[in-house]
C-alpha cells in the first residue's frame, strides 16, 4: 500500500522553520522544523498538549508565531490569516466540524468554492461533488442536510469541500477521533488515492496503530519539541511509544499494593452500561466498572475516547441509555445529580473553568456551591461563611495550598483554579472521587500534595476513579487500572501485572500485545 | 351570507395580508442574517406616516411609497448600528426601535391625521371585468398586491439560489464560517437589515398609501408583532409565508364572514389564533427544531481576534 | 470639564469608577437631549425653553415629582419581573403580557367580590394577580426547562395574546353600561390606598420592598447564591447538584408573579377599573430598563427615575408646545439608542 521511500532530491512543498509559540503559561512549539513534501502522508503524532494542533493551526493562519518563518516551495511565504492560507491552496480540517448543519451538502461546499457564480447553480455543484466523489471513493448525497449525516459522512464533506477549493495540501486535525473503525479505513483509502494525485496530506493524530497503516513520515511532537522525524520504513511500534512518552521505559513500575475486602460492598458498580452521545461525544458502551472502599481505580486512555463521558455518567451528567449504576448497593440509575453530591460524591472534572466553576463568583462563594444545603442558616435565609471559610481554609492547610478567597475565580491561575477545585471536592470527606486530569495545570509540589491527599483520602476508606492520561501518574496512585479505548474498557490490571507498554499500545489502538512483542 | 359578502371579506383579507407579508418577508431577510428585529412595529409606523405625509403633500402616490421604502431601509440601518457595530443587544436595541418608531410617526404625523389622500391607483383582476360591477369592484387592487407574490418569489430565490443569499443564510447559521469563507458578516448583515428594511417599508406603504388611506398614531395595531410570529410560522422560508399570511389575514376574514353570518364568537378570541398556532407550531417542532431557525439568530458576532 | 474629568481620573479615590461611570451617563443623556432639540427645533419650537419646562414641572414642584413617581412605580415592578429571570440567563420579554395576565385575574377579583371589606379583598386581587401574571410565565418557563422551546420566543408571542383576553372578557362581559372598552369602576375596596395625598399608591411600597427583597435574596441567602452560581455557568451549576430546571420554572413564574402584581396595581392603584390596551408598553420598558441597568436594583431605581422623568415630559409637549403626547418617545428611544451604543461598561457581566 505504501510507495517507496521519496527520493530526497525532491525539494519539500513547505518548510516550516523554528516555529515558536506561547501561549500565557504555555510554551506550545519551541523551535519546530516540519517539512512537507508533495505526495507524501505525513504524520504529526503526540500526546495532547503536544503541540501538534497549535503548529499546524499556524500554518493555516490561524494563530501567527511568535517567531520562524515559513517557506512555499523554498520561497517564504507570509500567511497572516486562513485566507492566505487558502490562497496558497492549503486547506484544514478542524476536530470541531465548520460545516452548517442546516445546509445541504451541495450548499456547504458551494460556500466555499473560489468562483462561485452570482447565481448558484446547485445542480452542476453537486455533479462536480458526485464526480469528485467518485473519484475518491467519498460517497455523499449532495442533496442531504448536513445534519442528517453521521459523522464520518460529515468528514468526508469537509475534505470534499478542501478538493472542490483547490487545496493542493490538506491537513486533517485527528480525523479519526470520532469514527468507527471501518470508517478509518476508508478514510486511509480515499487519503491513498489522493496521495496518488498528488496532494500532500497532514494527519495529526495520538494512535499509533493508524500511523503504522497510513504514514509515509512520521514527525513525533513532545512538550512542545520534535522528538523525532523519521520515515515509516524506519518506524516501529516501540519506538514511536518511546518518542511520544518520552521516557526511556525501564520494564515494570510497581503500584501500590493493597488489601482489598471482596466481600466490602463496592462505592460504585456501573453495570453494562451505555450511553448515546451528542455530536462529538463518545458512546460508552459495555462499561462494567467497580470501585471499592479504600481503592484507586485509574481509568486510562487518550482524551476523546470516553474518559469524560465516563465521569458525567456516574455523576448523572449524561443518561445511561441501558445499564445500572449503584451507588453503596443502592441504584441511583436514575437519580438526580443532587442526591448524588448529598451522598458525598465528589467530582474534580478535566476543565475547571468551564466545567466546575462560576467565573464571576468569588472563590469562597465557588467553594459553598455545592454543599448549599449543609451550610444554610434560617432554612437558607442567609449562608454560615464562617464555616464555609473555616472547612476550606482547613482542607487548604491539609493540603498545603494557599490562594485568596475574596477575588473572583476567574482572576485565579489555571493552577489555582484547579487547587480551588480539588479543595472544594475533598473538604467534606467525600466516599467518592471521580478526578480528572488531576493534576493538569499543578506545579511539581502542589502536584505532590494532590496526589497525597488523594491517596489520605483512599487510605480513609473513599473509592476513587481517577481518570488520566498520564501513565506515570496512573501507575503511581492506581490500585487498579483498566483501559478506555473508543468507549469501552480494553483492558483491566493491576499496575503490577502490567507496564506503560502494554497500556500505551491498549490506549492508542495498537492490537499488538506487548505480550506477543516479548 | 352570499356569495358578495364571502367575496368581500376575502377581498378585505387580501388588502390587509398584503403589507404583513411585505413585512414579513423583510423580517425573514433580517433573521436569515441573524438579527431579530422586534422594532418591527416601528420601522412599519415611520414608514407609513412618511410615506402617507409625501402622498398627501405631493399628490404622487408612488412617490409616497418610494419615501416609505427608504424611510424603512433607514430605520434598519439604526438597529444595524447598534447590533452590528456597536455589538448592542437586539433585544433591547429593537424594543429601543419600536419607541422611536411611536415617536417619530407621531411626529411626523402630526400635521396628517384625517388628511385625505389619494391611494394607490388600483387596476381591476384582468378577467374580472366580464363579472357583474359589484362583484369586479371587489376584484380592483392595486401595483403592490399583485406583486407580493412575486416578490415572495424573488426573495425567495435570492435566499436560496444566489451567491449573495448562501452568504446570508451562512452568516446567519455560523458567522465565524462565513468569515472563513471569505466573507464579510458585518457587511452582509448590515445589507440584509436594509433589504429587510426596504421590504418593512413596503408593507407599511400599502397599509398607509393604498389599504387605509388615512394615517392615525399607532396604526399599525401589532402588526410588527403579528410579522415576528409569522416569521417563526412560515420556518424562515418566504414560500411558507405566503400561506402563512393567507391563513393570519384569513383568521381575520373568517371571523369577519362569522359575525356577518350573525354567530357570536368574540373577535379577540379569534385573533389569538395566529399566536397560539404559532406556539403549537414550535412545541410539535420541539425536537426536530433545531435545525430551522437561523442558528446565530439574536447572537453577536464578536468578529475573530 | 476636560480638566475636572482629567483630575478625576489621576485620582485614585475608590468612587472613581462610579463617578466615570455617572459622569458618562450624564454625557449621553446630554447628547440625546441635543438630538431631540433638533427634532424641536425643526418643529420651530425653542428646546431650551422646553427642556426648562420638561425639568421644572417635573422636579420643580412637589406635585410635579409626585407624578414622576407615580409613571415610576409600575416600571420598578415590571423591570424587576425581567431582572430575577434574567440573574439565571433567562430572557423574559414577556413581561407585558404577564401583566396584563395580573391585572385580568385581579379584576375578576374586584367586579366579583367586590362586596368584600378591603383588608379581604385586596391581598385576594394581588394574589390573583400574581396568579395570573406566573400562569402566564410558566408556560415559557415549563417549555424552557424540558428543552422544547426557547423562552424567548414564547415570551413574545404571549405578549400578543394577553391584552386580546383582556380583551375579550372587557368586551364581551365586563364592561360597564357607559363604556364597552372598560369595567365599571372598582369598588373602593378593591382600591390600593393612596399615600401623601397624591396620586402615588400603595404599589410603590410594593414595589421598593421587592426590590430590596431581590437585592437581599441575591446577596445573602442560599438561593440567591444557587442563582448566581447558574448564571455564571450553567452548566458547572448542574454538575455541582444545582437544581437547575427546577430554578428555571420556578424563577419564571416568581417574574410573571411580579409582573401580575405590576397589572394588579395599575388596575386598582392607577387606573381603578380594566382598560382594555391598558398598558402600551410598560412591560416592554421595564425589559429595557433592566436590560440598561445590568438587572441591579439601584441601577433599575435610578433609571426608572429618568425614564419617568422623559415619560412625564410628554405630557407637557402637548400641552404648551403643542406636539403629540407620542413623540417624547423620541427623546426616550435616543436616550436608549445612546446607551445602547455603548454596551462595554454597562452589560460587562452579562453576554459574552
Amino acid at each position: 500500500m505504501l510507495t517507496p521511500p521519496l527520493s530526497s532530491k525532491t525539494p519539500p512543498m513547505i518548510s516550516m522553520r523554528e516555529i515558536s509559540k506561547s501561549f500565557p503559561g504555555v510554551v506550545a512549539n519551541d523551535h519546530i522544523d516540519f517539512d512537507i513534501f508533495r505526495s507524501e502522508i505525513h504524520v504529526l503524532l503526540g500526546e495532547n498538549g503536544a503541540g501538534k494542533s497549535t503548529l499546524m493551526k499556524i500554518l493555516y493562519g490561524f494563530y501567527r508565531a511568535d517567531s520562524g518563518r515559513i517557506l512555499l516551495d523554498g520561497k517564504p511565504a507570509a500567511i497572516q490569516s486562513p485566507n492566505d492560507a487558502r490562497a496558497l491552496q492549503i486547506g484544514m480540517v478542524f476536530q470541531d466540524f465548520t460545516l452548517i448543519p442546516a445546509f445541504s451538502v451541495a450548499e456547504n461546499i458551494a460556500l466555499f468554492l473560489p468562483d462561485l457564480d452570482t447565481v448558484v447553480d446547485l445542480e452542476a455543484v453537486s455533479l462536480w461533488i458526485e464526480e469528485m466523489s467518485a473519484r475518491y471513493g467519498l460517497r455523499v448525497n449532495p442533496d442531504a442536510m448536513v445534519y442528517e449525516l453521521s459523522i464520518g459522512e460529515q468528514q468526508k464533506v469537509e475534505i470534499l469541500k478542501l478538493i472542490l477549493s483547490n487545496s493542493r495540501l490538506l491537513i486533517l486535525d485527528e480525523p479519526t477521533r470520532v469514527l468507527a473503525p471501518h470508517e478509518v479505513d476508508a478514510l486511509f483509502q480515499i487519503l491513498y488515492s489522493m496521495r496518488q494525485d498528488g496532494y500532500a496530506i497532514i494527519l495529526i493524530t495520538h494512535k499509533i496503530k493508524e500511523v503504522l497503516e497510513c504514514a509515509d513520515r512520521i514527525t513525533v511532537l513532545r512538550n512542545g519539541c520534535v522528538a523525532g522525524s523519521l520515515l515509516r520504513s524506519n518506524a516501529s511500534e516501540d519506538k514511536l511509544v518511546e518518542m511520544m512518552f518520552g521516557r526511556k521505559l525501564s520494564g515494570l513500575k510497581t503500584g501500590k499494593k493493597v488489601i482489598r475486602e471482596e466481600t466490602a460492598l463496592p462505592v460504585l458498580e456501573l453495570q453494562n452500561v451505555h450511553t448515546h452521545g451528542e455530536g462529538a461525544e463518545t458512546n460508552l458502551e459495555e462499561i462494567d466498572l467497580k470501585v471499592y472502599p479504600g481503592e484507586i481505580v485509574g481509568i486510562a486512555g487518550v482524551s476523546g475516547n470516553g474518559q469524560r463521558e465516563l465521569g458525567d455518567v456516574v455523576l448523572g451528567m449524561i443518561e445511561c441509555v441501558k445499564g445500572t449504576k449503584h451507588l453503596f448497593g443502592k441504584d441511583v440509575t436514575n437519580s438526580s445529580i443532587q442526591k448524588l453530591r448529598r451522598s458525598l460524591v465528589g467530582f474534580i472534572p478535566e476543565n475547571p473553568l468551564t466545567m466546575a466553576a462560576a467565573p464571576f463568583m468569588t472563590v469562597l462563594e465557588n467553594m459553598a456551591v455545592t454543599k448549599t444545603w449543609h451550610y444554610a442558616l434560617q432554612g437558607g435565609l442567609t449562608m454560615d461563611w464562617k464555616a464555609i471559610k473555616a472547612d476550606v481554609e482547613n482542607t487548604m492547610e491539609r493540603l498545603g495550598f494557599s490562594f485568596s478567597l475574596n477575588i473572583p475565580a476567574r482572576s485565579l491561575s489555571g493552577g489555582n483554579l484547579q487547587r480551588m477545585i480539588i479543595v472544594r471536592e475533598l473538604t467534606h470527606d467525600p466516599r467518592l472521587i471521580i478526578a480528572s486530569y488531576l493534576t493538569r495545570g499543578l506545579d511539581v509540589q502542589s502536584t505532590l500534595a494532590a496526589r497525597q491527599a488523594l491517596i489520605q483520602a483512599r487510605d480513609d476508606g473513599a473509592g476513587v476513579l481517577l481518570i488520566s492520561e498520564d501513565l506515570e501518574e496512573l501507575f503511581m496512585l492506581s490500585d487498579r487500572l483498566i483501559v478506555l479505548y473508543g468507549g469501552r474498557i480494553v483492558g483491566s490490571f493491576t499496575p503490577d501485572e502490567t507496564n506503560y507498554y502494554e497500556v500505551g499500545h491498549l490506549m492508542t489502538g495498537s492490537e499488538v500485545q506487548y505480550a506477543s512483542n516479548s | 351570507m352570499t356569495l358578495l359578502s364571502v367575496l368581500g371579506v376575502l377581498s378585505s383579507a387580501i388588502f390587509s395580508g398584503t403589507s404583513l407579508l411585505y413585512t414579513t418577508l423583510g423580517e425573514i431577510i433580517g433573521q436569515r442574517s441573524g438579527i431579530v428585529n422586534l422594532g418591527l412595529e416601528g420601522v412599519m409606523l415611520v414608514s407609513a406616516s412618511a410615506g402617507f405625509a409625501v402622498t398627501a403633500i405631493t399628490d404622487n402616490p408612488y412617490l409616497g411609497v418610494l419615501v416609505s421604502i427608504i424611510a424603512g431601509g433607514l430605520m434598519n440601518m439604526i438597529l444595524g448600528f447598534l447590533v452590528i457595530s456597536r455589538r448592542a443587544n437586539q433585544l433591547a436595541s429593537g424594543l429601543a426601535l419600536m419607541f422611536f418608531g411611536f415617536g417619530l410617526s407621531a411626529w411626523i404625523g402630526r400635521s396628517y391625521v384625517g388628511a385625505k389622500i389619494k391611494g394607490l391607483p388600483r387596476f381591476p383582476l384582468p378577467g374580472s371585468s366580464n363579472l357583474p360591477v359589484l362583484y369586479s369592484s371587489l376584484f380592483n387592487f392595486d401595483l403592490l398586491i399583485y406583486l407580493v407574490i412575486p416578490m415572495a418569489i424573488l426573495i425567495w430565490w435570492l435566499l436560496f439560489r444566489t451567491r449573495w443569499g448562501l452568504g446570508l443564510r451562512a452568516v446567519g447559521e455560523n458567522a465565524d464560517t462565513a468569515f472563513a469563507s471569505g466573507r464579510n458578516p458585518l457587511l452582509i448583515r448590515y445589507q440584509a437589515l436594509f433589504a429587510g428594511g426596504l421590504l418593512t417599508g413596503l408593507g407599511a406603504a400599502h397599509l398607509s398609501i393604498a389599504y387605509t388611506m388615512n394615517w392615525m398614531e399607532y396604526m399599525t395595531a401589532g402588526r410588527g408583532f403579528i410579522a415576528v410570529a409569522l416569521v417563526i410560522f412560515s420556518k424562515w422560508n418566504p414560500l411558507r409565508a405566503i400561506v402563512g399570511a393567507l391563513l393570519f389575514s384569513g383568521a381575520v376574514a373568517f371571523q369577519l364572514l362569522l359575525q356577518s353570518s350573525g354567530i357570536q364568537v368574540s373577535p379577540f378570541l379569534l385573533d389569538t389564533i395566529p399566536y397560539v398556532l404559532t406556539i403549537l407550531v414550535l412545541i410539535v417542532w420541539g425536537g426536530t427544531r433545531r435545525h430551522t431557525a437561523p442558528a446565530s439568530l439574536g447572537r453577536v458576532y464578536q468578529g475573530t481576534e | 470639564m476636560r480638566q475636572i474629568l482629567n483630575a478625576l481620573k489621576r485620582s485614585d479615590w475608590v468612587g472613581q469608577k462610579y463617578v466615570n461611570a455617572v459622569l458618562r451617563y450624564v454625557f449621553m443623556m446630554l447628547f440625546a437631549f441635543l438630538l431631540f432639540g433638533i427634532i424641536l427645533l425643526i418643529s420651530g419650537k425653542d428646546p431650551i425653553q422646553s427642556y426648562k419646562d420638561i425639568f421644572s414641572s417635573t422636579l420643580g414642584s412637589a406635585y410635579g415629582l409626585s407624578e414622576v413617581i407615580v409613571t415610576m412605580t409600575p416600571l420598578l415592578v415590571t423591570a424587576l419581573a425581567v431582572a430575577l429571570p434574567s440573574r439565571i440567563i433567562l430572557i423574559n420579554i414577556g413581561v407585558e403580557g404577564q401583566l396584563y395576565m395580573g391585572a385580568c385575574f385581579a379584576t375578576w377579583g374586584a367586579l366579583a367580590f367586590g362586596h368584600l371589606p378591603a383588608w379581604i379583598l385586596l391581598p385576594m386581587m394581588i394574589l390573583l394577580g400574581m396568579a395570573g401574571g406566573s400562569l402566564w410565565a410558566f408556560i415559557p418557563g415549563y417549555l424552557r426547562a424540558m428543552g422544547i422551546v426557547n423562552e424567548t420566543i414564547t415570551t413574545l408571542l404571549l405578549n400578543s395574546v394577553a391584552p386580546m383576553i383582556v380583551s375579550f372578557f372587557v368586551f364581551g362581559f365586563w364592561h360597564s353600561p357607559m363604556d364597552t372598552n372598560k369595567t365599571a369602576i372598582f369598588s373602593p375596596s378593591a382600591r390600593l390606598p393612596t399615600l401623601f395625598n397624591t396620586r402615588i399608591d400603595l404599589s410603590l411600597v410594593f414595589a421598593l420592598v421587592l426590590l430590596t427583597l431581590f437585592w437581599l435574596v441575591m446577596k445573602y441567602t442560599r438561593w440567591g447564591l444557587e442563582m448566581r452560581a447558574i448564571g455564571g455557568n450553567p452548566q458547572a451549576a448542574r454538575r455541582n447538584g444545582i437544581p437547575v430546571k427546577l430554578y428555571l420554572i420556578s424563577i419564571m413564574c416568581i417574574g410573571g408573579a411580579i409582573a401580575g402584581l405590576a397589572g394588579m396595581a395599575q388596575v386598582s392603584g392607577f387606573y381603578g377599573v380594566l382598560l382594555a390596551n391598558f398598558s402600551r408598553g410598560i412591560g416592554f420598558m421595564g425589559f429595557l430598563i433592566s436590560w440598561l441597568a445590568g438587572g441591579s436594583p439601584l441601577g433599575i431605581l435610578l433609571t426608572s427615575f429618568v425614564i419617568s422623568i422623559i415619560i412625564r415630559g410628554g405630557n407637557l409637549l402637548q400641552l404648551t408646545i403643542d406636539l403629540p403626547y407620542a413623540v417624547i418617545n423620541v427623546l426616550l428611544a435616543f436616550t436608549l439608542f445612546v446607551v445602547l451604543a455603548r454596551p462595554n461598561f454597562l452589560t460587562q457581566r452579562k453576554e459574552a
